[in-house]
């Protein structure tokens, strides 16, 4: 056996080490869970890390998941070991080939976080829904439940396959295990050496296509011949679950850890078995533990290789004795009459049965857990084996949900704890996401697990916000194997710690601590006064569970030591100080060492600066003493206000507050629909600085509301006489310029709890006060100054009408201001670059505006639950917004536009028909509407309610019932496809061509970001050439993809290339002809992210270099053009005037390659000048070229 | 014919050195230089302020980029083990230069505080640098700030570099000292072996569509010379052991002579190379021979200093935005919580 390597790893980096070593092409796509795979794959091929034969990996991005498969599909074919990582919908994108491939019977592992599929909603967390839709693939399904056995499963599959040539999945659950990072023995090349044999890559090397031994494969075969040709490969899946458990045999001599098809745990005379895969085993297995200890005759069956499924195998660890079992499937499957892994069972056990191998039928029933990551615990696992003791135990059942419409779910008695909790310690932490929380406690496991003999586990909650989000840490250790597969319950902790203040009013802190644990806060307010601090909820919790009470200002000891708003050091030095778990200069040596990894080699001041904060940190921690009286006056105010809606209340205000998981099923939307316009109860308040207007000198340019990201500075203009009644400091003062009336006062104002302090506004101000030139028209102010003198001039702001639009130039910025953005307060990262552009078409079509959203970041502070940004307009219109998938948008948009347009056909065909009762009037004005204007549309708005009258008084036919349903299409519609470059540029690409190619009236805006920000920065065709991303570690290699220019090519497409922060006024212009041209229309918008390593606040900056360095020029192309005899493009800015040079190395994606490959940069960056010089010059020349006049229509 | 200077203790066989530029960023090209004729090379500048920002922006958007976004919570970019600092590049880059080349290798030094990053400087004479120049970019744009004050600044830089090193040490200087001969003597008190004159900085430029403030680069010309021409001409031979550079407009043969009759050991040599490349040393080169052989010079050091008091103003702005522009963005905006 060979010598043990523990480390510390998550389960996808566990899969990704042995798939790295076994193989030779890897074809890759971003998607969450499994991206990390992926991304651990090129990262050690661009390091040169070479496999099992001493070569590197090529490690290849596609442009999809299909794109993935069919690359591997070839890589096969040509005789390569190949492999691929993916999950949910990318996984179903698989799938065609997997057909092939397995047809073929071609050995490959596909690595699989599984995850849950895109129904009534998407989700990003684990559950079964992908793999079992692969069922019938042909693929051998092998599923892993920790990250030990994710590290030992990927060899066994990878063996497996190869001596029995059916490809594998080898899946394991979405975050609960591709997340949770664990100490486990690491396999050593020995080992996979050993288990891989030679002669058998030989033979799949022999199969390959080589035209020095040339045959066909992959034939089209016809009614004679097909069937017989399905039924050959019968053999090998006969083999195929005697060949896994050889080689777990053989694993099991080279590791000590056996493994079987189906492993038995609990009494050998069990009455009562459940059946199960993936991490929920951790869980039930601790229940089955506990309650055999005490004496019930209860079982569970571990299913490891779930297809084939391996009769025999099967029958030969279920006791006897089972008289009742319950199969628990992670997935759902509407309609069916059970779950795929109950089905299966049901019929494996009604086989055995009949043809007489067991002597009893048991009771079998079903049941679904644990869909989306919901939480699975042994509490659960309990409940189940009770229900199994009734007579009639329910099937079909739910668990860890209540279901009060069927009446599906199992009651649990969550208070139940297994006894294998016992002697493990239980910390948890609630962090703010960009703190560095999670960093540090996945550091701080390292250092217990690696540093002493202990075991740790750690998992991580994340919040759906990109800004301001919440984390919460959940960290074991103990002296055993931790296999606790579910969260840190309620009053299990004995350390718990807040990293942010704010936290303390917002959320029940202390529902996981246990009596006399430790609470270690961070606050500003000194000890002697923090106790005042607390909410009475949390100070009667403090006294009842007597709470050893800590506090640290970390924020103050962060500022102190220069270590600015990056506190995690800080924190995990006190936790290290106070929890006990090591003795505390053990620990404090421990932490040096682990900074000194981390900055030892980038930066002497840093490693300086941690130390001294580590140092600061001990001296800085105070114990409080806990009074014995509540002596708090305020209480935790209510999440939502008074006047919210009564879903909101209902629904909205629960998974704000995250207690979304007691919701019941009656609350929630059957279909998936949900109400907009509820962003702004979510009150997040993370500003330390907020903008102040200064009015005296303000010119209404409205520049800053054109910039704000988060809609939360606004401007109206509104008759003075409103502002009577306004608070004292509401500010308003004439409105400047004669485009509007006499006696009209204009107001900007601030939203103080949904600003985030970005400072974009006041970056974007040009108006400087000339006695004082530091003093622009805003500027921004400690927000605690501001704030409370700001909430109630902002609630009146929001009473003040809104101007009638048909009154505003919408081509002036000014104007276009003016308009209610219908996007409000999104969970957009601070300073995002993309939300401006998103606003901007709500403020100008927002109350007629379709959206079709790629899946990404647009749809993540688009549409992630609990509220949406999207908003209504005083008349109840608003954007109406869904998301279909990543791959197909440009189809999902065009589809809406088809509806509309059929059913405005139709309508006016109804109208023809219905003319003489109608009026013929009403009808010609409705048939003949000049829409071209916001008064046009007002006016046909005016004409479909008098129709809509009219209707209402011909009675009941036909006729009038087509034209109700119809009638409101008759209204100009704005038909939007919003996504990222991932979309546009990749995956979407060939339904955006598509779509681009039909000439239907369909807007595509695509905010690109030149990454896949959304899944944490990996390449795209729009990355530029030189820049580091995830997926290109050595910089990618090829220039951007020039999509206007394609896009340019149909000539009857109309295109533009914006960047707001460099011309805003050309960005307005592109938006309304764009939206104006009755045809397809693509604007391609310069979306700053911070995945660029620059920080937001210089998110306009950066746009104007990208503009002036000639990365991103502006242009606009309008089909339109050519009937006038012009050239339709037209050149917004001017030739490159910046080195490039300049411009990108202001941003750290450019500037690191610089640091791993100095001459690589040196060369892509004498290349990209180049390109942009010559690009530039090529759209002159294009621009300049004479046109004929386009002839006549007709 | 004689062609040799002496320069900061150094004998160099002609007085054409390749002042700080991307030329010496490849060994490959420095080569060429040499081979054109170039009699030493001063290398491009390690910035004080690029080798901060470099850790800022590392600590920033590398080692410390959670979100707390399920997605994408690892950060943005890929987790390098890989990684060389910018002052390791450097270090590096002097041994291989000292390698490849028979010349001497001048390091540049760029910066304007006296912080702790001048120990930088004996890394660079433990690397190999035979001297090293001090470039110090510094704008006095504090109203409250005097002219002795910003000199200071200057001579504390020099005497802490000179404790730390016993290579001899050039100072770079911009032409904005309300006293320059004054302040080059001071120098030359404090320690320095030479002066090079003048610095010349980016301008500021300002984008009318923007309304922002950009960067601009706009390469030197022949007029620029002048300035240092007429400077050099005050200093030469008025200051003992001083060597004197000059610096900034060199691009033909005929500014290389005029700066060395009045009184240069050196010309500095950057836009030229830059536009027409290594070759053109050559060019220039062989262009001082020439005119030397028709004046009936048979020496360099019979020539230099030979004439002085030309006189033309060239007031200019001084401006390195480029490197500024690191500097913000890696800063957090005031107004983000984290």
């Amino acid at each position: 056996m060979s010598q043990q390597q523990m480390v510390t790893v998550d389960g996808n980096e566990a899969a990704a080490y042995v798939a790295h070593m076994t193989n030779e092409v890897i074809a890759i796509y971003p998607i969450t869970p499994s991206s990390n795979m992926g991304e651990w794959a090129d990262e050690w091929s661009s390091l040169g890390v070479k496999n099992l034969w001493g070569t590197v990996p090529d490690v290849i991005e596609m442009q999809s998941e299909a794109g993935a498969a069919g690359a591997i599909h070839g890589a096969l074919q040509g005789g390569s070991l190949s492999t691929t990582f993916t999950a949910s919908q990318g996984l179903l994108l698989m799938i065609p080939n997997m057909y092939k491939i397995a047809g073929e019977l071609t050995p490959t592992v596909f690595h699989v976080s599984a995850r849950s599929l895109a129904a009534q909603g998407l989700s990003i967390f684990g559950d079964h829904s992908d793999v079992m839709a692969c069922r019938s693939t042909g693929y051998a399904m092998f599923c892993s439940g920790s990250v030990q056995e994710v590290m030992d499963f990927s060899l066994i599959a990878q063996a497996a396959t190869l001596e029995s040539r059916i490809p594998f999945l080898h899946f394991f659950d979405g975050f609960r295990t591709s997340h949770e990072v664990s100490k486990i023995d690491r396999l050593s090349q020995d080992t996979i050496r050993a288990m891989i044999d030679e002669e058998q890559v030989k033979a799949h090397r022999a199969r390959a296509l080589n035209p020095d031994h040339p045959i066909v494969r992959g034939t089209s075969q016809n009614p004679d011949v097909y069937f017989q040709g399905r039924e050959t490969v019968n053999p090998y899946y006969a083999k195929l679950p005697g060949i896994v458990q050889a080689q777990m045999d053989q694993f099991a001599k080279l590791t000590g850890r056996q493994y079987q098809l189906f492993e038995y745990v609990g009494a050998p005379d069990a009455e009562r078995v459940i059946m199960l895969m993936g991490s929920g085993i951790g869980a039930a297995q601790e229940a089955v533990e506990h309650l055999v200890a005490h004496g019930e005759k209860v079982g569970m069956v571990k299913v490891r290789l779930y297809r084939p499924f391996d009769l025999s195998a099967f029958l030969s660890v279920l006791p006897s004795t089972a008289t009742k079992i319950a199969v628990l499937d992670r997935c759902k499957e509407p309609g069916a009459n059970g779950e795929p892994m109950y089905k299966d069972t049901v019929s494996a056990l009604a086989e055995a049965f009949s043809d007489g191998r067991i002597a009893h039928m048991p009771r079998i029933i079903g049941g679904r857990y644990g869909l989306s990551s919901k939480e699975f615990t042994p509490a659960m696992v309990k409940a189940i084996f009770d229900e199994l003791t009734k007579e009639q135990p329910k099937n079909g059942f739910t668990i860890g949900i209540i279901d009060d419409v069927s009446h599906t779910n199992l009651e649990w008695d969550a208070s139940f704890r297994p006894d294998a909790n016992a002697g493990v310690t239980n910390c948890v932490f609630y962090g703010l996401g960009s703190d560095g929380t999670v960093s540090a406690n996945k550091n701080s496991i390292k250092i217990i697990a690696e540093g002493t003999p202990n075991y740790g586990q750690g998992y991580f909650e994340y919040d759906s916000k990109k800004a301001g989000a919440m984390t919460v840490s959940h960290l074991r250790f103990g002296p055993k194997p931790i296999n606790s597969t579910y969260l840190i319950g309620e009053n299990e902790a004995s350390f718990v710690a807040c990293h942010q203040p704010t936290f303390i009013t917002r959320f029940n802190l202390l529902e996981k601590a246990k009596e006399g644990a430790t609470f270690l806060l961070n606050s500003q307010t000194p000890a002697n006064k923090v106790w005042n601090d607390l909410p009475r909820e949390l100070q009667q919790t403090m006294i009842d569970k007597k709470i050893k009470f800590y506090v640290v200002d970390a924020y103050g000891i962060a500022e102190q030591t220069k270590m600015g708003r990056r506190i995690n050091t800080i924190m995990q030095t006190c936790f290290f100080a106070i929890s006990g778990v090591l003795p505390r200069d053990e620990a404090i040596t421990e932490i040096k060492k682990a900074v000194e990894k981390t900055y030892g080699k980038k930066g002497q001041h840093l490693l300086e600066r941690n130390y001294a904060a580590i140092d600061a940190s001990i001296a800085g921690l105070y114990p409080v003493e806990v009074p014995a009286q509540v002596t708090s006056t305020h209480a935790r105010p209510p999440v939502v206000p008074d006047h919210a809606t009564d879903f909101v209340k209902r629904v909205t205000s629960i998974l704000i507050e995250g207690r979304g998981n007691q919701l019941p099923v009656s609350l929630m939307p059957a279909d998936g629909t949900w109400p907009t316009a509820t962003a702004l109860y979510e009150k997040r308040n993370l500003a330390l600085q907020l903008p102040k207007w200064e009015d005296d000198i303000c010119t209404h340019c409205g520049k800053c509301p054109m910039v704000c990201p988060h809609a939360a500075i606004r401007s109206k203009v509104y008759p003075a006489e409103l502002a009577a009644n306004a608070p004292p400091n509401f500010q308003h003062v004439p409105i400047k310029g004669k485009d509007f009336p006499e006696g009209y006062h204009v107001t900007y104002q601030v939203a103080p709890d949904d600003c985030t302090g970005c400072g974009i506004c006041v970056e974007v101000c040009p108006i400087r006060d000339r006695k004082d030139p530091n003093r622009k028209a805003l500027n921004m102010v400690p927000a605690e100054e501001r704030h409370d003198l700001e909430q109630p001039n902002w609630d009146f702001f929001l009473t003040l009408p809104e101007y009638d639009r048909t009154k505003l130039d919408a081509g002036k910025i000014k104007h276009a201001m003016m308009m209610q953005p219908l996007f409000e307060f999104s969970g957009a990262c601070v300073g995002c670059g993309e939300t401006p552009y998103v606003k901007l078409a709500t403020q100008l079509f927002g109350d007629r505006m379709l959206i079709a959203n790629a899946t990404g970041c647009s749809s993540i502070y688009g549409g992630n639950l609990p509220t949406t940004p999207y908003a209504t307009d005083p008349n109840g219109r608003g954007p109406t917004w869904s998301n279909s998938l990543f791959e197909d948008n440009a189809e999902f948009a065009l589809g809406m536009r088809l509806a509309i347009d059929k059913q405005c056909e139709q309508a006016r065909e109804y109208l023809v028909k219905l003319a003489d009762k109608i009026g013929q009037n009403l009808v010609d004005g409705l048939l003949n509407a000049d829409q071209s204007t916001e008064v046009g549309i007002f006016e046909q708005r005016e004409r479909v309610a008098a129709l809509k009258q009219k209707l209402a008084t011909l009675g009941d036919s036909i006729d009038v019932h087509v034209l109700e349903a119809t009638c409101e299409q008759l209204v100009k519609r704005s038909v939007w496809a919003v996504g990222g470059d991932g979309w546009a540029y990749d995956i979407g690409y060939g339904g955006v061509d598509h779509v681009l190619s039909t000439g239907r009236n369909v807007n595509l805006l695509v905010l690109d970001t030149e990454v896949y920000s959304n899944t944490g920065g990996q390449t795209s065709k729009a990355t530029p050439m030189g820049a580091v991303a995830k997926f290109s570690a050595g910089g990618k290699a090829t220039f951007k993809k020039d999509l206007a220019m394609m896009a340019m090519a149909y000539e009857t497409v109309y295109v533009a290339q914006v960047a707001f922060g460099s011309k805003d006024v050309q960005t307005l212009r592109a938006f309304i002809e764009a939206e104006s041209y009755d045809g397809p229309s693509v604007l391609l918008c310069y979306s700053p992210c911070i995945a660029h390593g620059a920080d937001l606040s210089n998110n306009l900056r950066q746009q104007d270099m990208a503009v002036n360095s000639g990365h991103w020029p502006l242009f606009r192309y309008d089909p339109r053009k050519v009937d006038r005899g012009e050239h339709p493009l037209h050149i917004d800015s001017k030739a490159p005037n910046i080195p490039y040079r300049d411009y990108i190395y202001s941003e750290h994606r450019f500037n690191v390659l610089n640091r791993i490959n100095p001459a690589a940069a040196e060369r892509f960056l004498r290349l990209s000048q180049k390109h942009v010089d010559t690009r530039f010059s090529l759209y002159e020349h294009l621009a300049d070229l004479a046109v004929q006049k386009a002839e006549p229509k007709g | 014919m004689d062609l040799t200077t002496d320069y900061l203790g150094l004998t160099l066989k002609n007085p054409l050195v390749p002042s700080a530029s991307p030329l010496s960023k490849s060994v490959e090209m420095a080569k060429q230089l040499e081979d054109a004729g170039a009699s030493a090379i001063i290398m491009y500048s390690l910035f004080e302020e690029a080798i901060t920002a470099e850790s800022e922006g590392t600590a920033r958007f590398q080692l410390q980029q959670s979100t707390g976004f399920a997605e994408a919570d690892d950060g943005f970019l890929p987790n390098f083990q890989d990684y060389s600092t910018g002052l390791e590049q450097y270090l590096n880059h002097v041994r291989q230069l000292k390698e490849a080349l028979d010349i001497p290798v001048i390091a540049s030094l760029n910066g304007v505080t006296a912080g702790g990053w001048v120990q930088h400087a004996k890394e660079l004479e433990q690397a190999g640098a035979d001297a090293i120049e001090l470039n110090v970019y510094y704008i006095a744009a504090d109203l409250t700030q005097t002219s002795s004050q910003v000199e200071d600044r200057y001579l504390d830089l020099l005497r802490t570099l000179k404790a730390q090193v016993s290579v001899p040490l050039n100072m770079k200087l911009s032409p904005n000292f309300s006293s320059i001969g004054h302040m080059v003597k001071r120098l030359a008190e404090a320690g320095a072996d030479g002066v090079a004159l003048f610095n010349r900085f980016y301008q500021p430029d300002i984008n009318t569509d923007s309304l922002r403030l950009q960067a601009s680069l706009h390469p030197s010309t022949s007029v620029e010379a002048l300035l240092a021409m007429r400077w050099i001409a005050i200093l030469y031979g008025r200051i003992d052991d001083l060597s004197l550079g000059a610096t900034g407009g060199v691009h033909t043969t005929d500014d290389a002579i005029k700066l060395l009759l009045a009184g240069a050991d050196v010309v500095h040599l950057c836009s030229t190379l830059l536009k027409k490349g290594p070759q053109q040393l050559a060019v220039i080169h062989k262009g001082l021979e020439e005119w030397m052989e028709q004046q009936g010079f048979e020496s360099v050091s019979e020539l230099r200093g030979r004439v002085s008091a030309l006189s033309v103003a060239n007031p200019a702005e001084l401006e390195r935005a480029n490197y500024v522009n690191i500097l913000d963005s890696y800063s957090f905006s005031p107004g983000v919580m984290v």
